[in-house]
């Protein structure tokens, strides 16, 4: 099984685990807990989808990353750095990713604080509880 | 159970289909699009860090986009979560019943006492190093917020600074709009870094133009959103549950009469 399989298998099993727990439990908490692994599972597969075997992290600190000798006089180079475009994994996911986690830290909280009302409101938070909107 | 069942099922289809999409194409070289990001990122912007070159300038929109989903984000939970004004509903902000939290130990209060500096010196050295190693603004605002909330922890009735805290917050983002400005004014497209601000020499803290000034007010930004939320969230959360085991008591009593008060409903509606 290759690197780039086992990240997929995980952020599949994760997905799963994250589906199957904001499907099946009652518990609000659990609920919103099993986004959160959910989300978490989306996150390692966005950013599995920019991974590329035996490269580095996309961050360029070492000289050796710039064909020219000394970093300063290659950078000013255009063509000194073709060497580092084959020596690092895509950074277009990652960047992506940064902005998804963020996103589901903000979409998280607000079910959080959903859940909080319900609670002050109902004084449960078995799902099953809320039937207002059922019909 | 059949709803199990069909969740079983759901969730197979799921991963079958997740896997045949997943493993049709795999990439063995960077795309166009990518390629370019990599080969002239340095040139072009002179951060390190080319993700950061990415989501701060390439994709600069975006990620004003994502301040503001995030700060969106932050309004609503304050608005759902939001602190009865006084006299009204419960009686006593302060004093908060039952369901307030015993006060923090020994432990606890002097970790905190110890660690918040430290904490928020190396999230302001995460943010302002955004260009150079891995990290960035919302990496780094996060750790100032969780400094924030091992001292809300340590003690639940310290008042934060809200006036400076939302003055912080609204400033920042004020700035990244204006910074965004200033390169359409000097360069012709908003959010360039080009000519605005001397890109100076590759991997050194002063360099990479405009990149770290944005991330700089991105951190302060999240930092202080983040701040508020954990704020808003434990002090909402805490009446919340004052309110659930307030005055009626054990908590049957209340599922009871909430149950008498749906069949009423439920009566009266057919």
């Amino acid at each position: 099984m290759t690197q780039g399989t086992l990240y997929l298998a995980s952020a599949l099993i994760l997905i799963l685990i994250g589906l199957a727990c904001a499907l099946m439990r009652r518990n609000l908490l659990r609920m919103v807990l099993g986004f959160a692994i959910m989300d978490t599972g989306v996150h390692l597969l966005i950013a599995t989808a920019g991974f590329l075997p035996g490269r580095t992290a996309p961050i360029i600190d070492d000289p050796s990353l710039l064909a020219g000798a000394g970093g300063r006089t290659a950078a000013a180079d255009p063509s000194a750095l073709l060497v580092a475009a084959e020596r690092v994994v895509d950074p277009v996911p990652q960047a992506l990713v940064l902005t998804a986690i963020v996103i589901g830290v903000g979409v998280t909280a607000l079910m959080l604080a959903y859940v909080v009302r319900l609670f002050a409101r109902e004084g449960t938070l078995d799902v099953s509880a809320f039937r207002r909107l059922k019909w | 159970m059949i709803g199990r069942a069909v969740t079983v099922v759901l969730l197979l289809c799921v991963a079958v289909l997740f896997w045949y999409l997943a493993t049709v194409g795999t990439q063995t070289e960077l795309g166009s699009v990518s390629g370019h990001y990599v080969e002239r990122g340095v040139v072009e912007n002179r951060g390190s860090n080319l993700v950061t070159s990415v989501v701060v300038n390439y994709r600069g929109l975006d990620t004003l986009g994502e301040v503001t989903v995030l700060f969106l984000s932050v309004a609503g939970v304050a608005f759902v979560l939001r602190r009865r004004r006084r006299g009204e509903g419960d009686a006593g902000g302060t004093d908060r019943g039952p369901g307030a939290a015993a006060p923090a130990s020994e432990l606890v209060q002097t970790g905190a006492r110890l660690l918040v500096g430290p904490m928020i010196l190396y999230g302001v050295y995460i943010f302002v190093h955004g260009h150079l190693t891995p990290g960035g603004g919302f990496q780094g605002g996060a750790v100032v917020a969780s400094a924030v909330l091992l001292l809300l922890l340590a003690d639940r009735k310290r008042e934060l600074p809200h006036g400076l805290m939302s003055w912080v917050e609204s400033l920042s983002g004020f700035g990244f709009v204006v910074v965004g400005l200033l390169g359409l004014a000097v360069a012709g497209s908003f959010l360039a870094n080009r000519g605005v601000l001397p890109l100076g020499t590759w991997n050194r803290l002063f360099s990479a133009g405009l990149i770290p000034v944005i991330y700089v007010l991105i951190g302060l930004k999240v930092g202080s959103e983040l701040a508020a939320l954990l704020d808003v969230m434990m002090r909402g959360g805490e009446q919340a549950a004052a309110v659930s085991h307030g005055d009626a008591g054990a908590s049957t009593v209340r599922h009871e009469s909430r149950v008498d008060r749906e069949s009423r409903e439920r009566g009266g509606s057919r």
